[in-house]
């Protein structure tokens, strides 16, 4: 401490007093600190969020400025859930959704139960691993295009190589029964890296001393395998679940640079049907009772969800 | 190792579970591969049947590799007469890659400025996000804040929403605004949607940092202010760091809005990239080349940078 007067004073001085004194108080801090984020979420997220529950409600179309948009109320809702086309492109998501899931769970698993297995260099063929799941969606689905390219893809090549059969007979993305296989594909090369990431964290979150304990009691690997690891991984599991559950139902620019939702709409996704909705047939309205739909499934089966996992947690 | 422990597999396991993982990882990489490759290949090479794969090889399964996917890539070019070509010997070497096929080039394509606009709207979102997000994150972290576990709730849950649903009223507003195809527009916006993982990872890593270090300090006589930043951001800063990798990289990487929201003056690589076109369909070497200049930083960053990456994404993903 120096000797200067003022120092001394300050030194003196109890610290709830110097605060008031020489700085902002806490809570003019906090609020300070939060203020910028609140409004930049509400400029850009919640204002949005009414405006498109208002439009949702009228027959706005943003290419014709000068008309002045009619309250049709109900009628947008009442046409989306009634229009067949979009219980296509639901079950055209629910598809995507449910095989992505599956194999990213099933491989992704297998990986972090493998790489868990402490082998020399795993930390640097991890990284490779999870290489796919940092790039651009869109650009990893517009470079699969080419891979899919029947007669010169490398993926025709190489299914022609093993399977024997010629390599122009199939296309991936042009025919109607492999589309759908074609972009779940994809996602599960992008994606069953942030799986096996998360699986990864779960294995080594359970200590060595409950296995050590187990194998004092002479339990079975088998055993081991499904009364410790299943039920001590399984909460995070359900967590990358539920995170590539959310993700894979807001898919838009890796499947619309793949397929841009065809061959017909067999791989149009609800954000590709919504994309055309809006910024094609330009129906603002109606596009924007069509989003605050999908936003109320999201939420709601996303909630439905985190009650059933923190049930599982509680175990 | 020196302790025996009965957890620890058997030699073979390990060899097993390696030669499995390391199948995988090279199968994997292949794709990323290939495109690597296609970037330096002729048009003619990049769609032979069967695929050409051995560099500088004459066999059949061989090609002559050349730069003229970039020179396509970074250039645009028009067809010449022989009389001009004959007339005017090429300027360098990407004239005359390009003379082969009576062409000429005639200026730089847009692929230098959609680059250019990536990374300025990618760090300067990232900028903002990870400053408003410290802010923040410091608050939740260490003041009472009223409803504060509803706020971050509702930070977080803005992130399910798809991004053709916000992009609507966005477009609307933008208009308006005049921000639509701005860069500022879209700084914002990706700020917007980065800020709400910014502040949840942050809050957590300023968490772990004691509250102690603070106190002492403000027992010093250091104002609240002068402590936050003496003190707390110092050791947040690997923290930090990491934060800001993640937010660069969805920056970097997203399309949905780019596409929607610009469409000349701040558009960024990724909406650009697959509309390069060659003679007689899309330019696949250009293309090819456009996306390895795109993807490598990426790639880079991700080896380097590899233990912060890999706690975020856990990390982030089970705190939630």
């Amino acid at each position: 401490m120096s000797d200067k007067t003022a120092d001394r004073v300050a030194a003196a001085t109890p610290t709830h007093i110097a605060r008031k004194v020489r700085g902002l108080s806490d809570r003019a801090i906090a609020w300070i600190f939060v203020a910028p984020t609140i409004f930049l979420l509400l400029a850009i997220n919640i204002f949005p969020l009414i405006w498109t529950i208002r439009l949702s409600f009228t027959n706005y179309k943003a290419n014709r400025i000068n008309r002045e948009p009619e309250w049709i109320g109900f009628r947008n809702y009442e046409r989306i859930l009634t229009d067949s086309d979009i219980w296509l492109n639901m079950q055209a998501t629910a598809h995507f959704l449910f095989w992505t899931i599956f194999f990213q769970v099933l491989i992704g698993f297998t990986l972090a139960w493998l790489i868990n297995k402490k082998f020399k260099g795993n930390d640097l063929w991890t990284t490779i691993i999870v290489l796919p799941m940092m790039l651009s969606p869109a650009v990893v689905g517009n470079f699969w295009k080419f891979l899919y390219q029947p007669q010169i893809g490398l993926f025709n090549y190489i299914i022609a190589f093993f399977t024997g059969k010629d390599p122009s007979s199939f296309e991936m993305l042009g025919s109607v029964d492999l589309a759908p296989w074609s972009i779940v594909i994809v996602d599960t090369w992008m994606w069953t890296p942030f799986v096996m990431l998360i699986c990864l964290a779960g294995l080594r979150s359970i200590p060595d001393y409950i296995y050590e304990a187990a194998e004092i009691d002479r339990a079975s690997k088998l055993r081991q395998f499904f009364t410790i690891m299943i039920p001590m991984v399984l909460p995070f599991l359900m967590l990358a679940v539920l995170f590539r559950g959310i993700e894979n139902f807001k898919m838009f620019d890796l499947v619309v640079q793949l397929t841009g939702g065809g061959p017909g709409s067999t791989t149009e996704l609800t954000s590709i049907n919504l994309k055309r909705e809006a910024f094609e047939k330009w129906r603002t309205g109606y596009a924007s009772a069509y989003a605050i739909i999908l936003f109320v499934t999201v939420f709601g089966l996303a909630s439905i969800y985190v009650k059933a996992l923190n049930k599982v947690k509680e175990r | 190792m020196s302790s025996f422990s009965i957890t620890e597999p058997s030699n073979r396991t390990k060899w097993f579970a390696g030669t499995l993982v390391i199948a995988y990882a090279l199968i994997t990489m292949m794709p990323l591969v290939w495109i690597g490759l296609t970037g330096f290949k002729s048009p003619a090479d990049a769609i032979s049947y069967p695929p050409k794969y051995i560099i500088g090889s004459d066999s059949e399964a061989g090609f002559q590799p050349t730069l003229e996917g970039y020179v396509n890539l970074f250039t645009t070019r028009t067809r010449q007469t022989e009389e001009f070509l004959a007339n005017n010997p090429p300027e360098n070497w990407a004239d005359e890659i390009v003379r082969q096929y009576d062409m000429v080039i005639v200026g730089p394509s847009k692929f230098g400025e959609r680059f250019l606009n990536s990374v300025i709207i990618g760090f300067g979102s990232t900028f903002l996000s990870v400053f408003l997000g410290t802010l923040a994150a410091y608050a939740f972290s260490r003041f009472k804040i009223p409803l504060a576990d509803d706020l971050l709730f509702f930070i977080l849950s803005t992130r399910m929403m798809p991004p053709i649903a916000v992009a609507i009223p966005i477009f609307l507003m933008y208009r308006n605004l005049g921000l639509s195809d701005t860069h500022l527009g879209m700084i914002l916006l990706y700020t917007a949607v980065n800020i709400s993982l910014a502040v949840w990872l942050l809050k957590g890593f300023i968490d772990e940092i004691p509250r102690e270090y603070e106190e002492a300090a403000l027992i010093d006589g250091y104002t609240r202010f002068q402590a936050f930043y003496k003190v707390v951001l110092p050791q947040a800063a690997t923290g930090i760091a990491s934060t800001a990798i993640f937010c660069l990289i969805f920056a970097w990487n997203e399309y949905a809005f780019a596409v929607l929201l610009t469409t000349a003056n701040a558009q960024t690589a990724p909406p650009f990239i697959p509309t390069i076109i060659g003679i007689g369909g899309l330019d696949w070497p250009a293309i090819a080349a456009g996306v390895t200049i795109f993807v490598l930083p990426v790639m880079i960053f991700t080896i380097l940078l590899r233990k912060h990456l890999l706690r975020g994404i856990t990390f982030g993903a089970v705190r939630k």
